[in-house]
């Protein structure tokens, strides 16, 4: 198991090595400028230069990458263009931020997708499996942006039981675990859940009913084992797939979703970089897309062992 | 309920449904009801009654919640970033200039009126050298009085990066605002003598964008970044926290120099919501009072549940700024006519919502340097193919321009649908529109190299639509008409080279009466409409969705405004 682990940790040395590259070019590529969100259209072209210098943007793109990459090594991702504050202390309060609604999200979606994914595929082909299977397509398929929106109208505008924005009514960012916190959550958690419930349950459902069709558990029935024992079996050798997906999803969650945080202003990752993008705020970019592109690659080697853990047949 | 218990009953939500809050109210007022004749509520209705007739009562503080279409909260430390909203909501607010804008009146253009300066004069004698009389008596937010020293050192802050107040970025946002000034010098403790480097009688509008920090904070902390967490400046709010990209909060200055201007509430918080839909989501469930630009499609529901729109025509334009560069189609003034009578701009109008003012000319129509152009648009499509007949266009052989456009941003009002309905009228009188879409800060970044540059020709685009403010004599045509400003040392993208601008506005710099000034710039008004110089479309009304609480707020013909008179009804 060592090895694996180790022969996994080394996969995923160049891998991070690539997403920086990635991350550092696709910012350049875009069209735009970073200073034209902080300077006037027609501030002097000496002023510009001054500026660009002091952000470091004059030196040639590949000295540039040299310098971010070793700085970025030991957590530095430069200041934002736009607050002059760290990335650091940008990224972090907003990544907690996400962090609570991917849990809250994953959660919701997780418990709701392997219940009706489970129902679904027990009772493959019947009138619960149509009706599940129909809700999953659904989660799917809705985008959640305008999910979002409907849920804002419903529950903020038309009913007034939830707040429509932000993370509390004053406006403040941290999560203190208030009354006020949790009702702030319910509206973007629901619209971050409904595609992780459809995806896990299509993905429960699928494996519990071809595991219910196979020999093996033909054989436990015949032995008189009990629907619950029998499932147990069942649950158990659909777990490594049902984890994978469920660690893909989680990954994205954590990533904050740019649209969700966006409709209710959640301040998070998503609205950090959507504010990024539109300030063409470079360090910000930057640094948020690795750490969240890093956090994809560990979740990924995370569930990767747990796999093996769980099915030994995957090390070989 | 309420008539039973004597208790005014809420205000019901549709569907008969009630709030969370009145949900708890109501729960809470069973729950009171109920136990009413235990000897704890007793005890502490007598406390009550005794504090009321006996001790101090603090009123509830009035907060009013605004929502700013910017991302993030301006840079706090005296100059602001985020455009003109960023002037609006913290330069003019925290911090005063040496010239402000009158912003009290919603039926005439914003004009110059005393700031920290009571007066200013040309000197007679030396048409480079301004005398400014400084208002005695003000005070910074922390106590620190205000003299001609502060101007000085405010100076040396963005003009002498020997100085060690010197901040580059802050250089960088005020170098084009204050361009004539060379230098200021302290006459005495209010007197200040500032030279400029060529004669210019823009100066009083050039420092009204130019705010004063508080030398004396930054004195004793020595750093901008330790100043941004506690600026202070004269304005009429003071500081009192933020948290970025999330909110910031002012109280009212009691003591503002200004008592018609001290604010009705007592404190305000403003939060940036970029998401157009979020900004009416927040104030349909009343978490803010005051919206920023809510998208037109959302007017007719926000007018249904009570919210109150507020517009305005302000110094704003939307307009094809087309190259004129060699070999562009758009060097044939009939061309230029021709687009300009194939516009049908109520249309646009229509389009959106009623929310705009078609264009006359450059200016708004009614503006003070707005003059009598010979050239009237109106929409006449038979007139403009006649034009395009002339210079040999038809039906069959179109003229094709390529015009660059943004899919959003700030001022650009609606551009696709605009962008769209435009190209729809100019199809029909004999052009071929092609468009370059791109996302708000490329076209910034694309408008700030000029026509000529090897970008624009690649993609051979002749045109751009990037909306503008034409706040002063300087933004409103010096930056688009003087062959000195070509982009990017100016907003010239089309590199107009025309010998009537450059002497005109170097006229209207040099002329010192107000009155005089104002007609060499409607001459200068005339002529850009009258050689259809740029295709002009339509003027934006800038909508504000306020709630019914929301009383007293005088919506300016300007890019700022003043939340000042404001108050909240109960």
């Amino acid at each position: 198991m060592l090895s694996y682990i180790l022969q996994r940790l080394v996969y995923a040395i160049p891998i991070a090595l690539g997403v920086t590259i990635v991350c550092f070019s696709l910012v350049y590529i875009g069209p735009g400028d970073p200073l034209s969100s902080i300077l006037p259209e027609d501030a002097p072209q000496a002023v510009i230069d001054k500026i660009k210098a002091e952000y470091g943007l004059d030196k040639p793109i590949v000295l540039q990458y040299w310098i971010w990459l070793t700085k970025a090594l030991v957590a530095d991702f430069g200041r934002s263009i736009v607050t002059g504050k760290t990335v650091l202390a940008e990224l972090v309060p907003a990544l907690g931020n996400s962090l609570i609604l991917a849990i809250g999200g994953a959660a919701l979606g997780f418990i709701v997708g392997v219940v009706l994914g489970g129902l679904a595929g027990y009772y493959h082909g019947r009138p619960a499996d149509r009706m599940f299977t129909a809700l999953a397509i659904t989660g799917v398929s809705v985008p959640h942006y305008w999910l979002a929106i409907v849920l804002v109208i419903i529950f903020s505008v038309e009913l007034a039981w939830l707040p429509a924005l932000g993370m509390t009514g004053s406006g403040a960012t941290t999560f203190s675990f208030s009354t006020e916190n949790f009702r702030h959550m319910v509206l973007p958690v629901i619209a971050l859940a409904v595609i992780p419930t459809g995806i896990v349950t299509r993905t429960v459902r699928s494996s519990v009913a071809e595991l219910l069709n196979m020999e093996f558990v033909e054989a436990l029935r015949s032995k008189g084992l009990s629907e619950a024992l029998i499932l147990r079996h069942v649950a158990k050798n659909a777990a490594p797939q049902v984890l994978a997906v469920m660690g893909l999803q989680l990954g994205y969650l954590l990533g904050g979703s740019i649209l969700i945080e966006t409709v209710f202003a959640w301040p998070g990752t998503g609205l950090l970089l959507n504010n990024a993008i539109f300030a063409r705020d470079i360090p910000v970019l930057q640094g948020t897309i690795l750490v969240l592109a890093l956090i994809f690659v560990a979740l990924n080697l995370i569930v990767d062992i747990m796999q093996a853990v769980l099915d030994p047949r995957i090390k070989r | 309920m309420g008539a039973e218990s004597g208790i005014v009953a809420p205000e019901t939500r549709p569907f008969g449904l009630e709030t969370w809050e009145q949900l708890m109210r109501r729960a809470e007022m069973r729950l009171f009801r109920r136990n009413f004749d235990m000897p704890v509520y007793k005890t502490l209705a007598v406390a009550m009654l005794t504090a009321c007739a006996f001790g101090p009562v603090r009123a509830e503080e009035s907060v009013l919640r605004v929502a700013m279409t910017a991302a993030d909260i301006p840079v706090n430390i005296g100059q602001p970033d985020q455009g003109f909203e960023g002037f609006r909501f913290m330069g003019y607010m925290l911090y005063d200039p040496l010239v402000l804008w009158d912003l009290s009146k919603a039926d005439e253009p914003a004009k110059l009126v005393p700031g920290l300066a009571e007066s200013w004069e040309i000197d007679p004698k030396n048409d480079n050298r301004w005398i400014f009389k400084l208002r005695k008596g003000v005070t910074f937010h922390d106590g620190s009085p205000f003299t001609a020293d502060d101007v000085v050192w405010n100076f040396e802050k963005v003009r002498n990066d020997k100085a060690p107040q010197y901040e580059p970025k802050q250089a960088a946002l005020v170098a084009q605002r204050i361009p004539s000034v060379a230098t200021v010098k302290k006459l005495d403790d209010f007197t200040l003598e500032i030279l400029t480097k060529e004669p210019s009688a823009y100066v009083p509008y050039q420092v009204s964008f130019w705010f004063m920090s508080n030398r004396a904070q930054w004195e004793k902390l020595k750093s901008w970044s330790e100043y941004a967490k506690a600026p202070t400046g004269t304005g009429p709010w003071k500081f009192v926290s933020q948290t970025q990209r999330a909110k910031v909060e002012m109280v009212a200055n009691k003591a503002y120099w200004n008592p018609a201007r001290v604010p009705k509430v007592d404190r305000v918080v403003l939060r940036p919501i970029p998401e157009a839909s979020a900004r009416v989501a927040a104030i349909l469930s009343g978490q803010v009072d005051f919206v920023e630009a809510p998208p037109p499609d959302s007017i007719p529901r926000l007018k249904s549940s009570g919210i109150k729109i507020v517009t305005n025509a302000y110094p704003h334009n939307w307009a094809i700024k087309p190259s004129r560069i060699e070999g562009s189609p758009w060097n044939d003034i009939n061309v230029r006519k021709a687009a300009n009578l194939c516009i049908d701009r109520e249309g646009m109008n229509k389009l959106l919502g009623g929310l705009s003012v078609p264009s006359e000319g450059h200016m708004p129509p009614g503006d003070t340097w707005f003059g009598k152009p010979s050239f009237k648009f109106g929409y006449k499509p038979d007139e403009a193919r006649k034009l395009m007949a002339a210079s040999g266009h038809s039906a069959a052989k179109p003229l094709t321009v390529k015009i660059a456009i943004s899919t959003s941003g700030s001022g650009q009002m609606q551009p696709l649908p605009m962008f769209e309905f435009l190209q729809a009228n100019l199809n029909e009188c004999f052009f071929k529109v092609e468009a370059e879409v791109m996302e708000w800060n490329a076209l910034t970044a694309f408008g700030r190299k000029p026509a000529s540059d090897k970008d624009a020709i690649a993609k051979g685009v002749n045109a751009v639509v990037i909306s503008h403010a034409l706040q002063d004599p300087y933004s409103a045509f010096e930056r688009f008409f003087l062959s000195s400003r070509i982009s990017p040392a100016g907003s010239n993208w089309g590199e107009i080279r025309d010998k009537f601008y450059d002497d005109m506005l170097a006229k209207a710099a040099r002329t010192f009466d107000q009155a005089a000034q104002d007609a060499i710039l409607q001459k200068v008004h005339e002529y850009a409409v009258d050689q259809a110089e740029w295709v002009w479309v339509t003027h934006d009304v800038n909508p504000r969705a306020i709630s019914p609480k929301v009383e007293g707020f005088v919506q300016a013909k300007s890019w700022f405004q003043d939340l000042t008179p404001i108050t909240l009804k109960k």
